[in-house]
């Protein structure tokens, strides 16, 4: 258990360092940073002293242990738009994308197991048929177009919604649609596959043998079980939500962190890009990794086939 | 070799053509949409970079206010949205195409090499690739483009080097078990070298799977491409791209200029939806180790 662990810990170590070294590279690599580092229509002393602040002339590696060094302290530089701090802003922003990011998962979920339930229990009849027409066009409508989609009928022709802006909870409602579908097909494929993998197993035919009324088994038996999948899917979708939300939060100028990105672009703000990837893709491996350990514990397969 | 190659394709063309069950809605939509991105200089009415500024908004022709001469309206510089809508076909095409050809060969190939040579390969290239998968792709791709800057092109470099680490793992997992089977083990012993083992024996058995997952990726490609272009990073004005015509046409959004915001969108989801409906199909009737994904 401890060497699965450890080994996994390190693999997680391994892959930020590679994610920090990416970053690093791809920076520098396609020309001089400072164009990116320096503020538009900066001069050329001061490209000049940015250059040496920044220890350009020095070699790569020592760069490279300089710029992971800034980072573990949270200093990943100031944001040229602002003149704050990036990590503060990042911080300030958390919050919105995360109560977003919750809406779209509530969303997502409240669509996407009962579906997958139905899709499963009346596999190749219109139930399970209606559910693949909804996931594969969750799948193919890109989440902004839904997005412009929704503002054009609910608040252009109905009147009913805000169309962007945030504050109250009406102001949620269509972003959390917009980003919720996507993820509410994916959820609704793994409840199904997951509910058809535990309707065959041993202890469901036993249920059904003992003469259990067949919503009893589906409910209590089959799906408890079924739900595992599901959920840990959902945690890991959770902190995507929180990282891909860039082109809902920009078609209703919701202020996440995926508005901040684009704001980032927008201005020419290399920092605020810098760092809301970078933290983006440490969110995510340090989830990979709770999830791994965490099955670890659950289930000893996992460990002792590592 | 080529000509080999074509008849196995050929052959393979018309035994799908006769299986039960083919795609005709996804492989026809796909198939209009390839031949008016192909012929959109002969059929579309009017240029799609400059328009009549005396012609703004100018709404279909079956609503109030249309003209035939502007069969789907125009948009907020007067430019006509149907000849803009078939050249788009034409960049999403492109642009789509390259991305995931070109991510496709660079995933095969160190999918082979990783999976083939094992060892400290096999870990480089490995752990690049889960730490290339923990970046949430569309940000990855936002970065990239905000380095490179837009362009066609650079669209295709920066699709293509996010795009490809889905082939390499799946790749390399085939590479594994096809390495154990007999026939790679038998060249082994007849002196083949590492080399022309990959090419000959393990490359031709590991094509079914690319080609699946380069049809399920396609749709991916081509939706991240209208996202791209849809934030300024992508395609850039004037050129006419799906994704740029909605970020347009936001523009008119208020004020109810509807055509704007819903035809190119739902060119967008045609073209990701025959992908994916194709794709899906592929997966089941080619590899059937794929179908579980």
């Amino acid at each position: 258990m401890k060497r699965f662990i450890l080994k996994r810990l390190g693999y997680s170590l391994i892959s930020l360092c590679l994610l920090a070294l990416t970053i690093f590279l791809f920076v520098r690599l396609t020309g001089d940073p400072t164009v990116l580092l320096v503020e538009p229509g900066a001069s050329r002393e001061d490209m000049a002293m940015v250059r040496q602040q920044l220890g350009l002339d020095r070699s790569l590696p020592v760069q490279f242990m300089a710029f992971v060094a800034d980072m573990l302290r949270g200093d990943f530089g100031k944001s040229f738009y602002y003149r704050t701090p990036v990590l503060e802003l990042y911080m300030s922003r958390l919050p919105s994308s995360l109560a977003l990011a919750a809406a779209a998962m509530a969303f997502s979920l409240v669509i996407g197991i009962p579906s997958g339930i139905i899709a499963a229990v009346k596999v190749g009849k219109f139930g399970d048929n209606a559910g693949k027409v909804f996931a594969l066009l969750g799948l193919s409508m890109p989440q902004f177009w839904v997005g412009l989609l929704l503002i054009l009928f609910f608040s252009v022709y109905l009147g009913w919604l805000p169309s962007s802006g945030s504050g109250t909870i009406w102001h949620l409602i269509m972003p959390a649609f917009a980003l919720g579908w996507y993820f509410a097909a994916a959820h609704m494929r793994i409840t199904r596959s997951s509910m058809l993998e535990v309707l065959g197993s041993e202890y469901v035919k036993l249920a059904r043998l003992k003469g259990l009324p067949e919503k009893r088994v589906i409910v209590k038996h089959a799906l408890k079980n079924a739900l595992i999948p599901v959920l840990t899917l959902a945690g890991i979708n959770l902190v995507l939500m929180v990282n891909v939300a860039v082109v809902v939060e920009t078609v209703f100028a919701w202020p996440g962190i995926g508005r901040l990105l684009y704001e980032g672009i927008a201005f020419r703000d290399f920092p605020v890009v810098q760092a809301t990837v970078l933290l983006g893709g440490s969110m995510i491996v340090i989830v990979n990794l709770v999830v791994d350990v965490l099955y670890a514990v659950i289930d000893p397969r996992i460990r002792l086939g590592a | 070799m080529a000509t080999r190659v074509a008849t196995i394709g050929l052959s393979w063309g018309l035994s799908a053509f006769r299986m039960k069950g083919f795609p005709w809605f996804p492989v026809s939509t796909l198939l209009i949409l390839a031949l008016v991105a192909i012929f959109a200089d002969v059929i579309a009415p009017h240029s799609p970079e400059v328009g009549s500024l005396g012609a703004r908004f100018k709404p279909p022709a079956w609503q109030e206010g249309g003209t035939s001469q502007y069969i789907l309206g125009t948009d907020h510089l007067g430019r006509d949205v149907f000849s803009r809508l078939l050249f788009g076909a034409r960049v999403s095409i492109v642009v789509g195409l390259l991305a995931v050809v070109v991510a496709g060969t660079l995933g095969t190939a160190l999918g082979i090499l990783s999976g083939y040579m094992g060892k400290w390969v096999d870990q480089i290239v490995m752990r690049v690739t889960d730490t290339w998968l923990a970046l949430p792709a569309l940000t990855f791709a936002i970065f990239l483009a905000a380095i490179l800057g837009p362009s066609e092109m650079n669209i295709v470099i920066i699709l293509s080097a996010v795009y490809w680490t889905r082939y390499a793992r799946v790749i390399r997992g085939e590479v594994l078990s096809l390495k154990e089977r007999e026939f790679v083990r038998l060249a082994v012993v007849a002196g083949c070298s590492k080399w022309t083992i990959m090419k000959r024996h393990i490359l031709p058995n590991v094509l079914n799977s690319a080609i699946v997952l380069a049809s399920l990726q396609l749709g991916v490609v081509i939706v991240a491409e209208a996202s791209l272009s849809f934030l300024g990073v992508g395609v850039p004005p004037p050129k006419p791209a799906w994704g740029l015509m909605l970020a347009d046409g936001k523009k008119g959004l208020m004020a109810g200029y509807w055509w704007l915001t819903v035809l190119p969108g739902l060119c967008i989801m045609l073209m990701v939806l025959s992908a994916n409906l194709l794709g899906d199909w592929l997966r089941v009737k080619l590899d059937p180790q794929l179908r579980q994904l």
